[in-house]
C-alpha cells in the first residue's frame, strides 16, 4: 500500500526531472519552443482533465478560462504596468470567480445539456472583448526589467516555466486524485444518482472540481500569452483551436488520469508542430487536419486513451497468469440472527403522511401513509407498477412528491437532496444495481464510507471491515462487472451500510437470487438489524418477506392497501384479491401463512 | 414610424429563420434518432454552400435549384459517412465508456473538413452572383429582399417534405420509431442500425440544403461553419433536442432573436442576444420549449 502511494510522487518526480533535462540539453530555439508548448498543453490537458475527466462533465468551453487568464495578464500589464507574475495570479483569480459564476446555474444541467452550455461562454467572451476595442492586446515591451515582465531572452525560461506550472498541476491532480473529492468525482461520473444516495454532495463536488480547473487553465493563458503569442487576440485565446488542442491531449492520451494529458501533448504537440512549420506554409490548416484526425482515429481505435489501453492490456496479461480469484468464503450463519421481533414496537424513525406523485398524469403514488418503528423489519409488498420504488424514490430525496410529507426522527425530509438524507441515516441500495463500474468493489464501498467525513485511509478501513461483514474481502480489488448478482448485491449493501444509516431501505434485495442467495441476504439483514438498524425492504417474493418481515405495508396502484402483521395481511381478502390471487388462497389456505413463517 | 420599423425587423428575421430552420431540422433528426449531437453539420452545411456555388459557376444551374440538387449527393455521403465511421463506434449516450465516441467523432471530421476545405479550395470568400439578390420586393412600407425571401419559401417547402416524410411515408415513419424506442422498434423488424444511416443521410442532406440556399445571400468561406454550427445548437436545444417541429420553431425563433438584437445591441453584438437566449433556455426550461422531460430513476 504504502509503495503504491509513493509510486505517484516517485513519478511526478521522474517527469519533471526528464523535463529539465530536456530544457538544459535542447540547444535550437525552435526545439525549446516545442518544449514549452509540450508542457503548456500537458498543464492545460490536467486543467481539462480534473472536470471533465474525473468528473466526467465534458466542458466545451474551457478555453472561457484560458482567454481570461491571457487578457487579465496582459491587460493589467498594459494599463496599470503590473507584473505578469501577479496579473497571473490575478487572472487564475478571476478564472475562479468566472467558474463559480458559470458553474452556479450551468451545473443544474446534466450530460450533453452541460457541455452544450459550456460551448456558449467563450463565444460570449470573445464578442464581448472584441466590442470592448481589445481585438489585439499587445504585451508592453519593457527592456529595462525583462524577468520582471516575463520577457526572457533566453528560451529555457519559458521550458522551466511552463514546466514549474506542469509540476504544480500535476501536484494538484494527484491530491485530487487520491483525496476524497477524487473519489466523490469518480462516483459522479460513474452514476451521479448512485453517489448522491451515499452522501455525496454532487454539486459541491463539481464546483469544487470546477473551480481548481480553471485556476491552472488562466495561469496557462497568461503563460502562453507571454511567451508564444505576444498579442492576444479574442480567436487566439478564446477560439475554438485551444479546446481544440485541450481536448486531443487529453482524449488521445485518455481522461480521467493524470498521465492521459502527459502521453496526449508528448505525442501530438510534437507532430503538430513539426508539420506546420515544415509544410504550414503550404497548407495553412495541416494542424487542424492533424487534430481532427487524431480525434477521429482514437476514437475509432483506442476510444479510451492511450493510457488506458496500455494499462488494460498489461492487467489483462498479468491476471491471465495469475490464479483465478476465489470466490469469498460464505460466512458462517447468521451470527446472533435475531429472527424475533422486538418485544414492543420501537419509537416511530420514519413517518410518512400523505404522500403523492404523479408522472405526466399517472398517479404512481397516492395518499400514502405509514410509519417506521425502530428495530422493525418493515416489508413493502405490492404488484408491478404498485408504487413501491417510487415510494423509496420519494423517501430518500430522489424525487419530490405533489403532496404530503415524509418526517424522519420528527422532522420534515421532504424535499431535501438525497446526499442530506443519506447523512442523517438513510441508507438505500437499488432494485436495478446502481454500481459505479469502474471503481473496485472496495471503492465502490469507500464512496459510502465517505458520508460521515474521514481520510480515504480511515474510508478504506472501514469499507474493509464492511466487506468482511458480508463475506466479500475476496473481492476487494475485483471491478464490479466480474461478479454475480448475489455478490453485487452484498456490495452494495455493505456501500449502503457503511454510510452508518439508522434506517435501511432495500429494493428488492432478493431479487435473481438462488434459494442460497436468498437465505445468505436474508441472513445479512436480520444481522443488520441485530446490530442496531431499521430495515424497509421492497420485495416480490412473498414468501421470504413472510419470514423475514415484522410487519407489512401493501400497495397496490400507488394506494395502500393493507398494513399489519404478515399473518393478518397475507389472510386480509383485500390483498389476497389484489395481489396473491384468489388461486393462492385456494391453494395454500390462508393458514398457509403462518406456517411459513414458523 | 417606429412600429414599421419593428415590423422590418421581424420581417428580416423570419426570412432569416426559416433557412436556420431548415439546417436545425437535419440536426434534431440526427439526434432524434442517433442522439448524437453532430458536431460536423455546420461544416456540411458549409459544403452544400461550395457545392451549390460551383453548381452555378460550372453548370449554369441558379442557386435555389442548385440548393434541391444538393440533396442527392449528400443523402449519400451521409449514409458513407456513417457507414464508415460512426457505425463503427459507440454512441447514443452510452452510459457505460468514458467518452461519447460518436460526439468526437464529429468534432473530429469537423476539424478535418474545415481545415482540409481551406487547404484545398483556399480561405477566399466567394459569392453567387444572381439577378435577386440586391432586389427588394417593396409590401407597402416594407422592403424583403428578394434572395432572402425566395430562400425563405424554398425552406419552407422542404420542411413541409419532411413533415410529409415523416409521417406519411413507411421510411419515415420507421424513422419516427427508431427514434422513439429503439428496442421496441428492432422487435417490430425495424433495423434500427439502418435507420441511423439514413436519419444521418436525410439531416445531412437538408443542412447541405440550407447551406445552398444560404449561399444565395451570405458569402461563402471554409470557415462559416462555426458561425452556424452554434445558431444551429441553439435552435435545436430551444426547440426540444430531438423535437422536429421544436427545432423548426427554434430556427424561427434565432433569426427572430438574431434581428431584434439590433434594436438593442450594436451589430458586432448580434450573436450575444442568441447566447444569452440559449443560456437562458437552458436554465428555465433545459428539456427545451417542446421536449419531454424524462427521469428514469
Amino acid at each position: 500500500m504504502t509503495s503504491r502511494r509513493w509510486r505517484g510522487w516517485v513519478a511526478i518526480g521522474a517527469v519533471v526531472g526528464l523535463g529539465l533535462v530536456l530544457s538544459f540539453t535542447l540547444t535550437e530555439r525552435y526545439h525549446h519552443r516545442v518544449l514549452t508548448l509540450v508542457f503548456l498543453w500537458a498543464t492545460m490537458g490536467l486543467a481539462w482533465n480534473i472536470i471533465s475527466g474525473y468528473a466526467g462533465q465534458i466542458s466545451f468551453g474551457h478555453q472561457a478560462f484560458f482567454g481570461i487568464g491571457a487578457y487579465v495578464t496582459v491587460i493589467l500589464a498594459a494599463k496599470f504596468h503590473l507584473t505578469p507574475w501577479l496579473g497571473m495570479l490575478a487572472g487564475a483569480g478571476v478564472a475562479v470567480l468566472a467558474a463559480v459564476l458559470i458553474g452556479m446555474p450551468t451545473f443544474r444541467l446534466a450530460g450533453i445539456y452541460f457541455g452544450l452550455a459550456t460551448l456558449a461562454y467563450p463565444l460570449i467572451f470573445r464578442i464581448v472583448m472584441e466590442f470592448l476595442g481589445y481585438q489585439e492586446v499587445a504585451i508592453p515591451m519593457v527592456r529595462e526589467q525583462p524577468g520582471l515582465f516575463m520577457q526572457f531572452s533566453d528560451p529555457r525560461h519559458f521550458d522551466l516555466l511552463a514546466l514549474a506550472i506542469l509540476a504544480a498541476t500535476l501536484v494538484l491532480s494527484r491530491l485530487v486524485e487520491t483525496s476524497r473529492l477524487g473519489y466523490s468525482l469518480r462516483a459522479i461520473k460513474e452514476n451521479e444518482q448512485a453517489a448522491e444516495a451515499m452522501g455525496v454532495d454532487s454539486f459541491r463536488c463539481k464546483m469544487i472540481a470546477y473551480m481548481l480547473s480553471a485556476a491552472p487553465a488562466a495561469v496557462v493563458g497568461a503563460v502562453y500569452a507571454h511567451a508564444i503569442l505576444f498579442v492576444v487576440t479574442p480567436d487566439a485565446v478564446f477560439g475554438v483551436l485551444v479546446i481544440v488542442q485541450t481536448l486531443t491531449v487529453c482524449l488521445v492520451g485518455g481522461a480521467g488520469t493524470l498521465w492521459g494529458p502527459l502521453i496526449g501533448a508528448a505525442i501530438m504537440i510534437p507532430v503538430s508542430e513539426i508539420l506546420d512549420t515544415t509544410v504550414g506554409d503550404r497548407l495553412p490548416g495541416i494542424q487542424g487536419v492533424v487534430y481532427g484526425a487524431a480525434l477521429m482515429a482514437v476514437m475509432m481505435y483506442a476510444p479510451e486513451g492511450l493510457y488506458w489501453r496500455v494499462r488494460n492490456t498489461l492487467l489483462a496479461r498479468r491476471a491471465a497468469s495469475d490464479e483465478p480469484i476465489r470466490p469469498a468464503p460464505v460466512p458462517a450463519a447468521a451470527g446472533p440472527a435475531a429472527a424475533t421481533a422486538p418485544a414492543a414496537p420501537g419509537t416511530v424513525l420514519m413517518d410518512v403522511r400523505g404522500v403523492s406523485k404523479a408522472f405526466l398524469g399517472l398517479q404512481a403514488l397516492s395518499d400514502v401513509s405509514f410509519d417506521v418503528r425502530e428495530g422493525e423489519i418493515l416489508g413493502i409488498i405490492g404488484p408491478n407498477g404498485a408504487g413501491k420504488t417510487t415510494l423509496f424514490n420519494v423517501l430518500n430525496g430522489f424525487l419530490l412528491p405533489e403532496g404530503g410529507d415524509v418526517r424522519w426522527l420528527g422532522k420534515s425530509i421532504t424535499g431535501l437532496q438525497p446526499h442530506v438524507i443519506c447523512r442523517r441515516g438513510v441508507g438505500r441500495t437499488f432494485q436495478v444495481m446502481r454500481l459505479f463500474p469502474r471503481l473496485t468493489v472496495l471503492e465502490n464501498v469507500m464512496v459510502g464510507a465517505f458520508a460521515h467525513g474521514g481520510s480515504p485511509d480511515h474510508a478504506r478501513a472501514r469499507a474493509r471491515t464492511a466487506l468482511e461483514m458480508v463475506g466479500l474481502v475476496g473481492r476487494a480489488d475485483a471491478v464490479p462487472t466480474g461478479l454475480t448478482t448475489l455478490e453485487l448485491r452484498l456490495m452494495e449493501l455493505a456501500r449502503c451500510l457503511v454510510t452508518s444509516p439508522k434506517l435501511l431501505l432495500l429494493d428488492e434485495p432478493l431479487a435473481g437470487l438462488s434459494a442460497e442467495g436468498v437465505e445468505l441476504m436474508s441472513a445479512m439483514i436480520r444481522r443488520a438489524r441485530a446490530s442496531g438498524a431499521t430495515v424497509a425492504i421492497i420485495e416480490h417474493t412473498i414468501q421470504a418477506l413472510v419470514k423475514l418481515a415484522d410487519r407489512l405495508v401493501v400497495l397496490d396502484q400507488g394506494r395502500r392497501l393493507a398494513e399489519g402483521r404478515p399473518g393478518d395481511v397475507t389472510r386480509n381478502p383485500a390483498v389476497i384479491e389484489a395481489y396473491l390471487g384468489k388461486r393462492w388462497l385456494a391453494r395454500h389456505g390462508a393458514t398457509h401463512a403462518e406456517d411459513l413463517r414458523a | 414610424m417606429v412600429a414599421s420599423e419593428l415590423t422590418q425587423y421581424v420581417v428580416t428575421g423570419l426570412l432569416v429563420g426559416g433557412v436556420y430552420a431548415l439546417m436545425s431540422i437535419g440536426l434534431a433528426l440526427i439526434f432524434g434518432v442517433m442522439r448524437v449531437v453532430n458536431f460536423a453539420q455546420g461544416d456540411f452545411m458549409m459544403l452544400g454552400m461550395y457545392l451549390t456555388y460551383y453548381y452555378a459557376v460550372g453548370l449554369g444551374i441558379d442557386p435555389l435549384l442548385g440548393a434541391l440538387f444538393t440533396i442527392p449527393p449528400f443523402f449519400v455521403i451521409g449514409l458513407l459517412v456513417h457507414r464508415a465511421f460512426l457505425a463503427r463506434v459507440t454512441g447514443g449516450g452510452d452510459p457505460n465508456r468514458e467518452m461519447d465516441a460518436q460526439l468526437i467523432l464529429t468534432l473530429g471530421m469537423s476539424l478535418i473538413i474545415t481545415n482540409a476545405t481551406t487547404m484545398i479550395l483556399s480561405p477566399t470568400p466567394r459569392g453567387i452572383r444572381t439577378a435577386y439578390a440586391t432586389q427588394a420586393f417593396a409590401v407597402g412600407p416594407l422592403l424583403l429582399n428578394q434572395a432572402r425571401s425566395y430562400a425563405f419559401a424554398m425552406a419552407l417547402l422542404l420542411a413541409a417534405a419532411v413533415y410529409v416524410f415523416l409521417t406519411r411515408t413507411d421510411l419515415g415513419r420507421a424513422l419516427r420509431a427508431a427514434a422513439d424506442d429503439p428496442e421496441a422498434a428492432s422487435y417490430q423488424a425495424i433495423n434500427v442500425r439502418a435507420m441511423h444511416g439514413v436519419a444521418f443521410g436525410v439531416g445531412i442532406a437538408l443542412v447541405a440544403a440550407a447551406g445552398g440556399l444560404l449561399a444565395t445571400y451570405y458569402p461563402i468561406e471554409p470557415t462559416v461553419a462555426v458561425n452556424f454550427i452554434v445558431l444551429m445548437f441553439v435552435a435545436v436545444v430551444l426547440g426540444g433536442l430531438g423535437s422536429i417541429p421544436g427545432a423548426f420553431v427554434g430556427g424561427i425563433a434565432i433569426g427572430l432573436v438574431q434581428s431584434l438584437t439590433l434594436l438593442v445591441l450594436p451589430l458586432q453584438l448580434q450573436n450575444v442576444g442568441v447566447f444569452v437566449a440559449f443560456l437562458v433556455v437552458l436554465y428555465v426550461r433545459p428539456q427545451g420549449l417542446f421536449g419531454r422531460r424524462a427521469r428514469t430513476v
